[in-house]
């Protein structure tokens, strides 16, 4: 297994500038999520605007993966739709649990499909996924609380 | 110490990691099995299986007394009075378990437990339990900046008084390598009338054991770490303790008379096996015992003690390199915890991975450690009796790598 194709440098490049970072104001609802395993930690925001996804901030500890994981993340989900932001949760999910027979979608998942390789290492699965769970997680809250 | 015949009893040693030969620096995670030890537990399976105690026929004879035989080699070689002081358990963890459910039975608010900032969580979570379920109080001890309990504060603080009941240590931290000095801290705690626990997890399995001189009540320690197999761990008690103490699991082989309103207990150590025990196990418990004692434990302690110190002199030489705990080969068992500067610790991990180091990057279950030292969270390369230089230099030439991998700035 060649660690290169785990260290792309588009997720090299995010690790060491991540997008978004740093906990803002306003926000609807702030999870935690951890990865007990290994330690990583990260503390999330979120802030509905109507049906759209007006703000992710965050502050998190851990490694290239998880970081460079939660800055795409970010950069694909504010300002998209709530169901647009989900069903890519969902899209993510699934090709990180495919043991790298998926390829993602280049147009849909931009920088994010330089987690395909990730695919290919199960321990560092849950690194990618640490912001993405997260990020659904508070999106949910936020809409059971605006109902 | 002939370490290339060692290692010869050691197949898995043999093994490549693609182009890169196996360098296994995760021995305080669990430790290498030599094949005396793999015959031992498939010989027990293929010759002489049956249950212990129970069985009256021929193979329940052999069985009992390979098992309690088992009993007999780690009392002798830990220095216990005798054998019936082994309580054989499923691991560490459960070890310590026992001892703060059987040992804290009595507690009740006012009194105090005794633990420190260095302890695995195996070591602060089960008297964490005790402590909510008997309304006592948890204290900590405080580490000083080179990694070593903090005495003084201890001292200052009255950390150990007539309040406290139990004091739970480890003998040797498994992220900062410190050895603590256990007999000191025993006797301070029987001057109060306290007992003294000892996790032996990360000594036992490195030095020569005298549970008689070292001064404590209880010592608990797990057989993967010593070349034994998983799924057996030792409680060694003073035999008066034991007998005091109530029982911990209910089941088989544990009592005395069963009625419908109660049961009376057996004696130590089966009042506190319930069930069928790890018996195989216990017979790879007592090869592993008697490879260690053939290869001379004198002789493994010096071994690591010059790895270490080799290892921590290449080791800290790297720029971007910091220690996590003593940088001197002084009262230190071999795990040399670390931080690469701007590489998180899963980063190192899956980088030396690649070039067939394998080490354990992450918290090593010490987070209250971790957070006392600002640090989220380290890599650790441990050594053992089949370590040699040529892998301290492979994990060294690695961690440059590595850095350089992830941080331009190093690279020239």
């Amino acid at each position: 297994m060649n660690v290169d194709e785990l260290y792309q440098t588009i997720i090299l490049d995010h690790y060491r500038e991540k997008h978004h970072s740093g906990l803002r104001e306003p926000f609807d609802v702030e999870v935690h999520h951890v990865n007990p395993s290994c330690g990583d930690e990260l503390t999330l925001r979120v802030h509905l605007d109507g049906d759209t996804v007006g703000d992710v901030s965050y502050d998190a500890e851990g490694c290239s993966i998880s970081q460079a994981s939660t800055s795409i993340m970010a950069d694909l989900v504010i300002g998209r739709p709530v169901t647009e932001a989900l069903a890519l949760h969902d899209e993510f999910l699934e090709v990180m649990q495919s043991k790298g027979e998926l390829t993602p979608d280049e147009d849909r998942f931009e920088d994010a499909i330089a987690f395909a390789g990730v695919a290919k290492f199960p321990a560092r699965v849950k690194c990618a996924l640490l912001g993405w769970s997260a990020v659904r997680d508070a999106i949910l809250q936020a809409q059971a609380k605006e109902q | 110490m002939d370490v290339t015949a060692l290692r010869e009893q050691f197949p898995i040693l043999d093994r490549r990691v693609g182009d890169h030969p196996l360098v296994y620096l995760d021995s305080a995670n669990t430790s290498q099995k030599p094949q005396v030890v793999v015959d031992a537990v498939a010989d027990h399976y293929r010759l002489h299986n049956a249950n212990v105690a129970r069985a009256m026929h021929m193979l329940g004879a052999e069985a009992t007394d390979a098992f309690e035989g088992a009993r007999a080699k780690v009392a002798a070689f830990i220095g216990a009075g005798r054998p019936e002081e082994v309580v054989f358990t499923k691991n560490a963890s459960e070890a310590l378990n026992l001892a703060a459910h059987s040992l804290g039975a009595g507690l009740g608010p006012g009194d105090e437990v005794v633990i420190s900032v260095m302890e695995h969580h195996s070591n602060i979570v089960p008297w964490q339990l005790l402590c909510e379920r008997a309304g006592a109080r948890l204290r900590w001890f405080d580490i000083t900046g080179d990694g070593r309990l903090d005495l003084e504060k201890a001292e200052a603080e009255q950390l150990i008084n007539e309040r406290t009941r139990i004091v739970s240590l480890t003998w040797v931290s498994n992220v900062l390598g410190t050895r603590n000095p256990i007999a000191d801290i025993a006797a301070k705690a029987h001057a109060v009338g306290a007992r003294m626990v000892v996790d032996g997890s990360q000594a036992v399995p490195h030095q020569t054991t005298d549970v008689v001189a070292l001064g404590a009540d209880i010592v608990c320690f797990t057989a993967h770490k010593m070349c034994g197999p998983t799924g057996i761990g030792v409680l060694w008690g003073r035999y008066d303790l034991l007998a005091e103490m109530p029982p911990f699991l209910g089941g088989g082989e544990m009592i005395e008379v069963v009625e419908m309103e109660r049961s009376t207990f057996a004696a130590p150590p089966h009042r506190f096996e319930a069930g069928t025990p790890p018996i195989a196990q216990a017979v790879g418990l007592g090869a592993a015992v008697d490879f260690l004692t053939g290869v001379g434990m004198d002789r493994i302690e010096a071994h690591e003690h010059e790895l270490t110190a080799y290892a921590l002199g290449k080791l800290t030489a790297i720029e971007g390199f910091t220690l996590l705990g003593p940088a001197e080969a002084i009262e230190r068992g071999s795990a040399i915890s670390f931080n690469l500067e701007g590489v998180h610790p899963h980063d190192v991990m899956q980088l030396l991975d690649s070039r067939g180091v394998a080490i354990r990057g992450g918290h090593h279950c010490a987070r209250p450690l971790h957070r006392r030292l600002g640090h989220q969270s380290s890599t650790r390369a441990s050594s053992y009796l089949y370590t040699t230089h040529g892998e301290i230099d492979a994990l060294a030439d690695a961690l440059v790598f590595t850095r350089d991998y992830f941080a331009p700035k190093f690279r020239g």
